[in-house]
């Protein structure tokens, strides 16, 4: 470990343990901590990296990492130079994780508040359970993603897998290519004003300005089977 | 009934009802309360007392202890509990507020665990429970790393005994302001969680996520992983290898505030065929004792609890019986009931969100009926009677700690029983499978 002279505190996995690293992360105290930057070398595709989190720090993740990277996040900003496993970001609550290359499974899921944006593509159940955090992809997602999405925006600019937002609640959700099919109560529904808005914000959030607003279609619940009616029985 | 008039067997009344009720209705039947069947249980099984062969201790006057460490695998601080019996989780929604904080209280005055459930952590639950247990469950409802942190274990659900395979449910009259905000969900809405956790599948993944938690908590809590009795011997087996500290198996005689009947009835194994599996499992990969495993589903005695014990469990986890302790089915009650379609002995609509002892439901009106303090002195009385009657049962057999209450003192009343919790048939030495 060391601080190098541009402030930036190094942590490098190939020779310091992840339980350091992590501990190390978590004693950040404070809305002013006296490190601010960090780096991490060689994550090989180490599995929790940077989890548990809640400070107003940077981490630059240098590489390719495992499971649950950033996940349950507060506050912070975590960069992934490279793809990141199942559920990165997992159940985070604000801040904001940035996956440079592609996210596998379940991205995001059950997350409350901040920002997931993914550069590449994101694999089946990106967004599954979101309650809350905005998810954007730059590339396309797969299958069963939104699934029971309750709060929150996620933001497609490639394509959506089959069953999207299968029992969605009140997310909403944006795609601007193909949609192979929308799971049970999930239809397409038009984009007003306020929703080109809304994505705009969400894009330039993402970095992603090159981006038109108005090429995206808009999907959310029907609200078919909120209340358990017999009659919807063969819906499921 | 005049003579004359039989009642069928394989059409009895009860079928009859459902028949026309299904007919009628055309849904499932919802409701709460856990399997109303006859199943092999606890009461199947009898302990031998010390005569000759074996010494007593004196029952008025001999120490015999109660105390139990939960976690001791992995966990920087396990808990320390006075008693083995923890109260099992039920969510805020499932009960009302003053009904959890009575269980927070009972469970601190007896210096044992409480449990939170699906729908997130409350702050009276918090502050009145000292040893407080917080589940992750596949909804991930209201899951947020602040209570895990302030949490001391977690218990990851992968399943419960009343419905293994399926998930929670929560009906709209009981989705309160206060419920649906905790859940980030619409008001109203009658909540059906997933069965399966968004961000894992399999034991591999499992064992990955017990390592975040772990990592997100700094190693200091003790993760618990719960399963409904199915499979048990795999189940607990691949919970070991995922890193588990301490397992809870929960048989089909587990209570629900909401579950199709059919489910309830239907899937699952006995808690006693689920116990003999469990330590089965732990003993095959030498960890019997070094992950502790609490059983629940039907604990309803001291008896019980004892009888669990000597099958090998470390502890047990009560969720029904607290319930009723706190005033639930109280016979001061049976006109309400009525009014109900039900009556005092018999009511099992948790899921309606109407009861009239202020447990099950989110109505401020009817919870404001029960008073937390006096629902923590009931529960508080409830465990105290279990607590003396296992140790009144261990001395007899002459044990010094509850824990060492073991098979050998043990026999079956049933050839049923004798076959699931592999101890012989009373008065042979015949253990159906195990010996012919």
């Amino acid at each position: 470990m060391a601080v190098a002279a541009t402030g930036v505190e190094v942590v490098d996995l190939a020779s310091t343990p992840l339980r350091e690293l992590n501990q190390r992360l978590h004693d950040v105290a404070g809305d002013d901590p006296a490190i601010r930057s960090w780096r991490v070398l060689n994550p090989n595709g180490m599995h929790a990296v940077a989890c548990g989190i809640d400070a107003p720090v940077e981490v630059e993740i240098a590489g390719h990492v495992g499971y649950y990277c950033a996940g349950m996040n507060q506050r912070a900003t975590v960069r992934v130079r490279g793809n990141a496993g199942t559920g990165v970001a997992e159940n985070m609550m604000s801040g904001t994780v940035v996956v440079g290359g592609n996210a596998s499974q379940a991205a995001g899921a059950t997350g409350r508040g901040g920002m997931l944006v993914v550069h590449g593509d994101a694999a089946a159940r990106c967004g599954i359970s979101m309650k809350g955090v905005d998810v954007v992809v730059r590339g396309s997602i797969g299958h069963m993603s939104a699934f029971m999405a309750q709060r929150g925006c996620l933001v497609v600019c490639g394509d959506a897998g089959d069953a999207l937002g299968d029992s969605i609640y009140e997310a909403h959700l944006y795609v601007r290519g193909a949609v192979a099919g929308l799971g049970a109560d999930c239809v397409e529904k038009e984009l007003r004003e306020n929703h080109v808005a809304e994505l705009t914000a969400l894009l330039a959030r993402a970095g992603f300005d090159d981006v038109d607003a108005s090429e995206f279609r808009r999907y959310g619940s029907a609200r078919e089977l909120y209340n358990f009616k017999v009659d919807n029985a063969g819906a499921y | 009934m005049e003579p004359g008039l039989r009642e069928s067997f394989l059409y009895d009344r009860t079928i009859i009802a459902e028949i026309q009720r299904a007919a009628r209705e055309g849904i499932y039947d919802i409701r709460g309360f856990g399997a109303k069947r006859r199943l092999p249980h606890f009461d199947d099984l009898l302990l031998l007392g010390a005569s000759v062969s074996r010494y007593p201790l004196e029952g008025y006057r001999e120490k015999c202890a109660t105390d139990v460490v939960l976690g001791t695998r992995f966990a920087r601080k396990p808990l320390e509990l006075k008693i083995p019996i923890t109260i099992a989780g039920m969510s805020f929604g499932a009960l009302s507020a003053p009904a959890k904080e009575a269980l927070g209280r009972a469970a601190t005055e007896l210096g044992t665990a409480t449990t939170t459930g699906d729908g997130g952590m409350t702050e009276e639950e918090r502050q009145s429970s000292k040893t407080l247990v917080y589940q992750l469950l596949p909804s991930r409802y209201g899951m947020n790393p602040n209570d895990l942190r302030r949490a001391d274990a977690i218990e990851i659900v992968v399943g419960q005994g009343a419905k293994p395979g399926g998930g929670g449910m929560l009906l709209g009259h009981k989705i309160s302001d206060r419920v649906a905000a905790m859940r980030d969900l619409p008001q109203g809405i009658d909540q059906r969680s997933a069965s399966r956790h968004p961000d894992w599948t399999g034991p591999d993944d499992l064992e990955i996520k017990i390592m975040e938690l772990r990592e997100i908590t700094d190693w200091e809590k003790p993760v618990f992983v719960k399963v409904g009795a199915t499979r048990t011997y795999y189940d607990v087996q691949l919970a070991v290898k995922a890193g588990a500290d301490a397992i809870v198996v929960d048989g089909m005689q587990g209570g629900t505030a909401a579950t199709q009947d059919v489910f309830i009835e239907h899937a699952g194994i006995p808690t006693l065929a689920a116990t003999r599996l469990a330590v089965d499992a732990l003993q095959e990969l030498d960890m019997h004792r070094e992950v502790q495993l609490i059983v629940s589903g039907g604990i309803r005695t001291g008896a019980d609890v004892a009888k669990a014990l000597a099958l090998g469990a470390d502890a047990v986890s009560i969720g029904t019986g607290v319930v009723i302790a706190m005033g639930d089915n109280s016979p001061e009650l049976d006109e309400a009931y009525r009014e109900l379609g039900s009556a005092a002995g018999y009511y099992d609509d948790w899921h309606a969100g109407l009861d009239p002892a202020g447990i099950s439901t989110q109505d401020d009106r009817l919870a404001a009926r029960l008073d937390p303090a006096v629902a923590a002195r009931r529960v508080a009385n409830y465990l105290r009677v279990l607590t003396l009657e296992a140790q009144t049962l261990a001395r007899a057999c002459g044990k010094s700690h509850v824990h060492n209450l073991e098979p050998e003192d043990l026999v079956a009343l049933t050839v049923e029983a004798a076959a699931m919790a592999r101890v012989p048939l009373a008065g042979t030495d015949w253990i159906p499978g195990l010996r012919g």
